[in-house]
């Protein structure tokens, strides 16, 4: 018998193959946060894919594209209005893209932004209301922040709660959460918040009314200084601290961190209630620095444009918060540009933006393993 | 005994003329695998001949589930040379489906049947046979159970798969693979889900059908079942064949191989000559302890003492309740009974307040459980470690020092604390798992489970001196391997788990004369009562 190469030992020996816990959902959007680079890449991959496809649809309606592109770049850049319309939209799907990132990371699919938001709107209007008319600033902005993120944690520490004690999915809870929290929020409305026949509520202390921006008219108000503030705090929390290295592991990898010693079902319960109130806190933007009462369906949709933010800004706080003001700008513009395109042409951008970004998430790992 | 050289290194380099009259070559292979960085196979090859048991055997990571998966066309290779009954073979395109058309089966590690499916209608997924437009299975039901009785592996066609006993699965997958008419029937790890007595008869079977011209691939890595059994041996070690054997026909049935050749090509070199640790004083106290620990019907009723200082082995074939009696320690399972960490009451503990108490756990696997694959050495090295990161906010230069520290006493390769644990080898991996749990301060008891499992010989010896050096600092050591040999080189004190319970026990001088080996091996597999 010979053994040759009995000195040659590649580093490789062990059994490759996926871990069968990976969530093949999240596998599917997500990539394990180890390169920026990677991250980066992939963003723009998959907005310049977007671009492309917006474009092909312009022909399709008989437009030149660039002249399109560039009145919605130009005009919403110098226009105050269309520019603090971006701004506002960007500040409340900070928030709710905030609330998407965050549990993603921690392996937990919050879809439940709109039931959130809607929590959050209604905490945050009653406490408003309910404040005496001269209640000071530092007093009243304070507690309808508190009332808004609260509210909004309830229902996602509701749904970390049921997903851990009762192994309920939480996109599952979330999907029937969206639906129960607006009705209630309806009925609620109907029974005592409601002012004769309309569908709006009483106005909040003048205190909790947030400053606007004063851009042309638009709603843009302080309240970008709350997500502004929050996306610090989690980008601060999640590099920085042992709850981030807790909510990653537990995200990548349940087992080994439960093998650490760590409470994989509290991380769980902790992430998606501050999930929840990061998407409350979105009621800053609509309640306290637009409407200042409550109104049906005030922030609706800005949950769902959440999960839109969090893919393409890759998971990452900084990210975010780019994606934020991109998909901010692009809803903006297509107000702009809509004498010259269907404003549907717009709208199904956001859709292809997430759609694109998934399928260059294999894209950029194939790129990867062929470097 | 006659044996064949190594490979040459030209495609299908194994030399012809196979001793003992075995029939033509099936399959011919040299393949080349690599999983991102990952090299998983380079140029392993394997030569098969009509009616031969060929074992292909290797310690785990070896390659060996991958070799067979290419030849069958579940995964694809990536480059290399592929002959079936003589017909050169695209390795990069090679499918399950063509490979099944070409009469290739197998049985795959954990199964590969679709569970609320019958047996018969798994048996005939993607080759439904019709009757007009509908699926008829009866005649294929009534051929499945009339071959499974001839070749003595009965199945019951209209079961669900996932109602039946691991080991009934795994023969209505062989037998299902020979009703399609395989002339290649791989088999791996066919015997980790069986009973010793079902491993004998699997065994026997296998023996009957190589005799009727089946070739037979048999991926083990145990050496009783390849002494029992094999015409021919593949050694395969990191990716590569090193060594290939075969049995000579006139020499008495068990003494057909030389297996003690085999295991040493398997293992690179003899292993390291014992040197036990210091002996624990007579009067140590104990610091772990378990009364009446048990886990659902998998772990009955312990009673255990590791005493300071003292190095205790946890000895058994795999499977009879070593796994959770090392979850019970550690807090990872329901369990009933008293566990004691350090002095203190633990029953009730989480793992985390487990830890506290100074226990330290290694689990037996480092990839689903041991590690968090996508961070960073460092990461790794402090997760759960409070002492190291800090409290709240972490103390990235700690983090940075502890690694560095842990890197140069393990000798963990690449010597980078921001290397991805992933791209690690299995030795440097299971490095970082010993690194953050014996560098817990105030450690009073440490559960080592499959410590070295699947790491190099280099590794090993590291790995030892730590679990030494822990006892020899004053904590207690409970080592749980299914090798015996790491067991004898490595413990003072030997307990035997049989079905969940302890069998039997052996110490001191008892472990060191030429009869110990036997006497654990019968405990081990409940020849002899203790």
């Amino acid at each position: 018998m010979t053994t040759p190469d009995a000195s040659a030992r590649p580093p490789g020996a062990r059994e490759p193959g996926p871990d069968p816990d990976r969530v093949r959902l999240l596998e599917a959007v997500r990539l394990p946060f180890s390169g920026a680079r990677r991250e980066i890449l992939t963003a723009v991959i998959g907005l310049l894919a977007s671009i492309a496809i917006g474009s092909v649809l312009m022909l399709i309606v008989g437009k030149a594209p660039g002249q399109v592109w560039w009145a919605m770049l130009s005009d919403t850049a110098t226009d105050p209005s269309l520019l603090g319309q971006a701004l506002y939209r960007a500040t409340g799907i900070m928030l709710t893209g905030l609330a998407v990132a965050l549990p993603l990371e921690a392996g937990l699919f919050n879809i439940g932004g709109e039931a959130q938001v809607t929590a959050g709107v209604v905490g945050c209007a009653l406490v408003g209301t309910a404040l005496p008319g001269g209640t000071p600033a530092v007093i009243a902005i304070p507690l309808c922040l508190l009332a808004a993120a609260a509210a909004g944690g309830l229902i996602g520490g509701a749904i970390g709660g049921l997903r851990v004690a009762r192994g309920a999915h939480e996109v599952i809870t979330s999907i029937m959460l969206n639906a129960i929290v607006p009705g209630v929020a309806l009925y609620l409305g109907n029974r005592a918040l409601f002012r004769n026949g309309t569908t709006t509520g009483a106005p909040i202390a003048s205190g909790a009314e947030l400053p606007q921006l004063g851009l042309g008219g638009s709603s843009a108000n302080a309240s970008i200084a709350v997500a502004v503030l929050a996306v610090a705090v989690v980008w601060w929390l999640r590099a920085r601290t042992t709850w981030g290295l807790a909510w990653r592991a537990v995200g990548q990898s349940p087992e080994a961190a439960r093998t650490a010693g760590i409470s994989v079902g509290r991380v769980r319960i902790v992430v998606m209630t501050a999930a929840g109130a990061l998407a409350g806190l979105a009621a800053a933007n609509f309640v306290m620095g637009n409407k200042h009462a409550f109104e049906e369906g005030l922030g609706r949709g800005s949950g769902f444009a959440g999960i839109s933010v969090a893919l393409l800004g890759r998971m990452h706080p900084i990210g975010v918060v780019l994606a934020a003001l991109v998909l901010g700008f692009l809803s903006s513009g297509g107000v702009a540009v809509s004498t010259l395109v269907p404003k549907e042409l717009v709208e199904v951008l956001q859709p292809v933006v997430v759609l694109a970004v998934a399928a260059a998430v294999p894209l950029v790992r194939r790129m990867e393993a062929a470097r | 005994m006659s044996q064949r050289s190594g490979p040459s290194g030209a495609p299908g380099g194994a030399p012809g003329g196979a001793p003992g009259g075995a029939g033509e070559v099936v399959i011919r292979a040299e393949l080349d695998k690599r999983y991102g960085a990952n090299q998983v196979l380079s140029r392993a090859q394997l030569t098969v001949r009509r009616g031969t048991v060929h074992a292909l055997v290797g310690e785990n990571g070896a390659g060996k589930s991958t070799l067979v998966k290419i030849l069958a066309g579940v995964v694809h290779g990536d480059s290399g040379a592929l002959e079936i009954a003589g017909r050169a073979i695209e390795v990069a395109t090679w499918e399950r489906r063509a490979a099944r058309a070409a009469g290739i089966g197998i049985v795959q590690q954990h199964g590969a049947s679709a569970g609320a499916l019958t047996v018969v209608e798994n048996a005939v997924l993607g080759v439904e046979p019709l009757r007009g437009p509908l699926v008829e299975l009866g005649p294929t039901a009534s051929a499945l159970s009339a071959l499974g009785e001839r070749i003595g592996l009965p199945v019951e066609p209209w079961t669900a798969a996932e109602r039946l006993p691991l080991g009934a699965a795994q023969r209505a997958e062989i037998v299902a693979a020979l009703h399609q008419g395989a002339k290649l029937l791989i088999l791996d790890e066919p015997t980790a889900v069986l009973t010793p007595v079902e491993v004998d008869g699997l065994l026997a079977t296998l023996r009957r059908l190589a005799d009727e011209g089946t070739a037979i691939v048999l991926v083990t890595h145990k050496l009783d079942e390849v002494r029992a059994v094999a015409d021919e041996v593949t050694v395969l070690r990191a990716g590569k064949t090193v060594a290939t054997f075969a049995a000579s026909r006139d020499a008495a049935p068990g003494a057909r191989l030389d297996v003690a050749a085999i295991a040493r090509a398997m293992i690179g070199s003899d292993l390291p000559g014992a040197s036990p640790a210091v002996a624990p004083a007579a009067d140590a106290r104990p610091v772990l302890e378990l009364s009446g620990v048990s886990v659902g019907s998998e772990l009955r009723a312990i009673d255990l003492a590791v005493r300071a200082g003292e190095i205790v082995g946890v000895a058994g074939v795999d499977g009879n309740g070593q796994r959770e009696l090392a979850l019970a320690i550690a807090g990872l399972v329901r369990s009933t009974g008293e566990v004691r960490i350090g002095g203190r009451s633990a029953s009730r503990a989480s793992p985390a307040a487990r830890f506290a108490l100074g226990l330290a756990h290694i689990p037996e696997d480092r990839q689903h459980g041991g590690l968090w694959l996508d961070a960073t050495v460092a990461d790794n090295l402090a997760l759960g470690r409070a002492d190291v990161t800090g409290r709240f906010r972490t103390d990235r230069a700690r983090v940075l020092a502890h690694a560095g520290t842990q890197i140069a006493a393990l000798d963990i390769r690449p010597a980078a604390p921001t290397a991805v644990v992933r791209s690690l080898s299995g030795g440097n991996q299971q490095k970082v798992v010993i690194g953050r749990e014996l560098s817990r301060p105030d450690l009073s008891c440490v559960i080592a489970a499959q410590p070295t499992r699947g790491v190099d010989l280099g590794a090993v010896v590291r790995i030892h001196d730590r679990l030494r050096g822990a006892a020899a600092a004053g904590a207690g050591v409970l080592v749980i391997s299914a090798d015996l040999d790491e067991l004898l080189a490595l413990c003072h004190r030997l307990v035997v788990l049989l079905r969940g319970r302890i069998v039997g026990e052996r110490a001191g001088e008892a472990l060191r004369d030429a009869g110990a080996r036997s006497a654990l091996g019968a405990l081990m597999t409940g020849v002899e009562a203790a």
